[in-house]
């Protein structure tokens, strides 16, 4: 029953994102679906932790910035080939998260909140201030594009195909991992955590395997991204991107793997489109944020399937007479 | 390490620390009437400072009066945060209402940002400039009303909790809501309550930290987090624990900047508060709940 | 009854929080294949013992044997892997899956396959779920839940949310169940019912009970051995004919007249 409808979605999404290009064929749209969906790579990953399994992390972007970071420094400066680089920062994010996460894992809530916050700050400030390594506050350039084994995703287009290829990969991972009982397990771990013991469940090393796929998924993100943009600057990857992911993931829903492509595309999106509004935009931001909170509290994915549901309704009622 | 240096660096760390617990005190008191932490608390404590600066320069009143304005206004700010923002939602999850104060976080920085604009402004200091000179420490006389006006703070809130209907009924209210409710305690006048003193407290902090580091529209997000990192070292819940975290942690980053690195000063206070975390989770004045099966 | 025979052994328990005593120096013994049950009144020390047994909190002293090995300091996982399972007096029925995934949950070690079989959706991903999800349906249908497996957990009522913990508990199939207070809140037709799984559940199943209750209705008609806790000690052990004519007992729930 899960089985299908979970296949079904997945059809759909792979269709849209195949056809997406031939719909907006502008190359600002194409960027921008391109940021959404490395964002969304990141943001999928962060909800396995904090809509599945519970466990909120308010320091993620600093995945991104390390394995982003570690990618930049050793491809330029020296000369690794980009998949290696890519590899590299995404075993060193990985690293970081399993250290991390054995003490901060066994704090609750706010504060495993707090933990979490203080591990990103930190990172933040030492991309800040190891200047001859990272370029500090004013970032680091001249990072290569994109390549595997000589093939260089240097168009656009083609980068926008090699983004939504690993969205989807990572989609499948997730959507496979919810129906087994490792998804069980992390949401057994989400209601109660003395009842998931007492199934036998190892409470702490799922808490810790989640935690270190979603550092593993972002780190992917941030190896697409620094490879995109050619540019990296710390203030991508501060408090303010850990928050923003974290809100992605609630706005778009974070009872369901949809809920974060979602929220991530409808964030990624909006405020290039509320750039016309200048000086309004962070009134709208806020705002549109609190009314989503308000009126929409199971996130758009919800607020989604319940128009549908109602507009099915109406069809149906109306033919009926 | 000689005495002097050592004692201008614990004077600038309370000085700062005091914002920090002022901010920290306003975290704790909306956490116990609703279990929310207040992403917005950062900005009561921005407006504190930036609508003091607005008031004292566009409308040339004197400084106190244009105080006293920032702070009031502020207050209202957050009474009417709950009203609009936060009470239709009673009941609803609590990471949904944190995103909401998110929201209102992004809200507040924006109106200030097209209202003031992006530039720094200095607050003028409240009575006197003439440094005073103690054991080889420079004392500045604002930090001396800081202080004095954190400790008056302080003493005022104990009163309240302690001495008022009102106060105690917050008590109440934060230990058990149904209980509160069957005692004929309005659980939704406290909740605004709890909001007026927060936004009232945390501006407090703001307008004294002014003249001395400086402000601009997005000086609330450090020190949100700064508050919000104290009231977890204190241990959440307890207000006068989190007062001293702010304490702690502004000292902290004054020594750590003093001695190890001015750079890495900020990374200096939360790899502390990571450390002590990890030890002891609950928090330096928390105690540890055992939790019931 | 030899005590060699126990297949729990809880031996001088002893459990402070703070100033209070919870539990000083209980011993309690559950037989291979018996109900046994344990009374007293409220606060007398009964969830907290359930507790030390199961590893939701550690014991200030004392030792906890299970299939005559020494769990004492043992992870509260590692005691349900063993085959020791529980109830909890205030449900904790996990909210965000359906009816059929919580029971599925029960067997989280006894269809075991790994990570990358549920990634890679491989042979025996598929093996094992037929497997889990059959078990889990055989459960439900043993507790009469059969028709609601696929609702949310949430959305069924009290008394059946009751079943489908009893249902999860047991699709590992353990050894031992620690039913809390399983009968609270139930009104008398399904407490009845209830009566008849959990005797079924030893009988059909072949799995030991060990039950708090307050039903001394449902404590008398399906026990084989009784345990009295009074203010965190042992006051009486025995049949349910014999702690029913203990003068104690019949104290300590009604308050002496002294
Ligand atoms: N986590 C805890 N912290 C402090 N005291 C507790 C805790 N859990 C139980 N107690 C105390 O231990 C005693 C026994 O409680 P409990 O085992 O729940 O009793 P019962 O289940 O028999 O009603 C009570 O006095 C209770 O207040
Ligand atoms: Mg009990």
């Amino acid at each position: 029953m899960e089985g299908r409808k979970g296949v079904i979605s997945l059809a759909v999404f792979i269709l849209a994102a195949a056809g997406f290009p031939w719909i907006l064929t502008n190359e600002y749209y194409i960027s921008i679906l391109i940021l959404s969906g490395i964002t969304a790579i990141g943001v999928v990953g962060l909800n396995l932790l904090l809509g599945f399994a519970g466990q909120i992390s308010l320091g993620h972007a600093a995945f991104f910035g390390i394995s982003a970071y570690t990618s930049a420094i050793l491809t330029t400066n020296y000369g690794f080939p980009v998949l290696a680089g890519v590899i590299i920062g995404i075993i060193l994010s990985a690293l970081v998260a399993f250290l991390i996460g054995i003490p901060a894992l066994k704090l609750k809530a706010l504060s495993l909140a707090m933990a979490t916050l203080g591990f990103g700050l930190i990172v933040y400030i030492f991309l800040n201030e190891t200047i001859t390594l990272t370029g500090g506050p004013s970032g680091f350039v001249g990072i290569p594009r994109f390549n595997v084994l000589g093939y260089e995703f240097y168009s656009d287009l083609a980068y926008y195909y090699l983004v939504a290829g690993a969205l989807t990969l990572v989609i499948i991972i997730s959507l496979n991992l919810i129906n087994s009982r490792t998804g069980r397990a992390l949401k057994a771990i989400h209601s109660s955590e003395n009842a998931a013991r007492v199934m036998g469940i190892n409470v702490f090393r799922f808490k810790l395997f989640v935690f270190v796929l979603s550092a593993v998924f972002a780190a992917m993100a941030g190896g697409l991204y620094a490879h995109y943009l050619s540019f990296v600057a710390p203030s991508s990857f501060g408090f303010h991107a850990s928050l923003q992911l974290i809100v992605m993931a609630i706005l778009g829903g974070m009872s369901s793997v949809w809920g974060g492509v979602i929220g991530a595309l409808f964030l990624t999106s909006m405020p290039e489109f509320l750039r016309m509004y200048e000086e309004l935009e962070t009134i709208l931001y806020g705002l549109i944020l609190i009314l989503c909170m308000m009126f929409m509290p199971q996130g758009l994915v919800g607020g989604l399937s319940r128009l549908s549901g109602y507009i099915a309704d109406k069809l149906f009622k109306r033919r009926l007479k | 390490m000689d005495l002097g240096s050592a004692l201008q660096y614990l004077i600038s760390g309370l000085t700062v620390g005091s914002t920090y617990g002022l901010t920290a005190l306003g975290f704790t008191i909306i956490f116990n009437a609703t279990r929310v932490i207040n992403f917005a608390q950062g900005e009561f404590v921005m407006l504190g400072g930036m609508l003091a600066v607005f008031f004292a320069g566009f409308f040339n009143f004197g400084l106190f009066p244009a105080i006293v304005l920032a702070v009031a206004c502020t207050t209202l700010v957050g009474v009417c945060m709950e009203r609009v923002a936060i009470r239709p939602v009673q009941g609803a999850n609590v990471i949904n209402i944190i995103i909401i104060t998110i929201g209102v976080s992004i809200f507040i920085r924006g109106v200030v940002m097209i209202f003031l604009g992006k530039d720094t402004f200095a607050l003028p200091p409240f009575f006197g400039t003439e440094a005073l000179y103690f054991l080889g420490a420079t004392i500045i006389p604002q930090s001396i009303w800081i202080l004095l006006i954190t400790m008056l703070v302080l003493l005022g809130l104990r009163t309240f909790f302690n001495n008022t209907i009102f106060g105690k009924a917050m008590l109440a209210c934060s230990f058990e809501q149904k209980a509160a409710h069957l005692v004929g305690i309005s659980v939704d006048r406290m909740v605004m309550l709890s909001f007026a003193i927060s936004a009232m407290v945390g501006s407090i902090g703001g307008v004294i930290l002014a003249p001395v580091t400086l402000t601009s529209y997005d000086v609330g997000i450090m020190l949100g987090l700064k508050g919000f990192a104290s009231c977890i070292l204190g241990g959440l819940g307890n207000p006068f624990g989190a007062a001293a975290g702010g304490l702690i942690i502004g000292v902290l980053e004054s020594f750590g900047a003093g001695y190890v690195s001015s750079a890495f000063k900020d990374a200096f206070a939360f790899i502390i508060l990571l450390v002590i975390l990890f030890f002891k989770p609950s928090g330096i004045f928390g105690r540890a709940d055992i939790e019931r099966v | 009854m030899s005590k060699n025979t126990a297949l729990l052994k809880c031996s001088d328990i002893y459990v402070r929080f703070g100033g209070v005593m919870a539990l000083s120096g209980v011993t309690f013994f559950a037989e291979k294949g018996a109900i046994t049950a344990l009374i007293g009144p409220n606060g007398a020390g009964k969830t907290t013992l359930l507790n030390v047994i199961t590893g939701m909190i550690p014991q200030s002293e004392g030792s906890i044997e299970f299939k005559s090995r020494d769990l004492s300091n043992v992870a509260a996982h590692i005691r349900s892997q063993e085959g020791m399972v529980r109830t909890f007096q205030n449900l904790e029925v996990f909210s965000h899956m359906s009816v059929l995934e919580n029971v599925m949950t029960g067997a989280h070690n006894r269809y075991n396959y790994s990570v990358l079989d549920s990634i890679f959706k491989t042979p025996r991903y598929f093996a094992r779920e037929t497997e889990c999800r059959d078990a889990a349906l055989e459960k439900l249908n043993f507790v009469g839940l059969e028709k609601e497996w696929s609702l949310p957990a949430l959305d069924l009522p009290y008394g059946k949310q009751r079943l489908l913990e009893l249902a999860r508990s047991i699709c590992g199939e353990p050894e031992l169940i620690l039913l809390d207070e399983p009968a609270a809140g139930l009104n008398s037709r399904e407490t009845k019912n209830l009566g008849e799984v959990i005797s079924a559940i030893r009988q059909d199943l072949g799995i030991t009970v060990v039950l708090v209750e307050h039903d001394m209705e449902l404590v008398m008609s399906i026990s084989d051995e009784i345990t009295v806790l009074n203010f965190g000690q042992v006051i009486a052990k025995g049949t349910p004919r014999d702690i029913q004519n203990n003068q104690e007992v019949v104290e300590a729930y009604l308050g002496s007249e002294d």
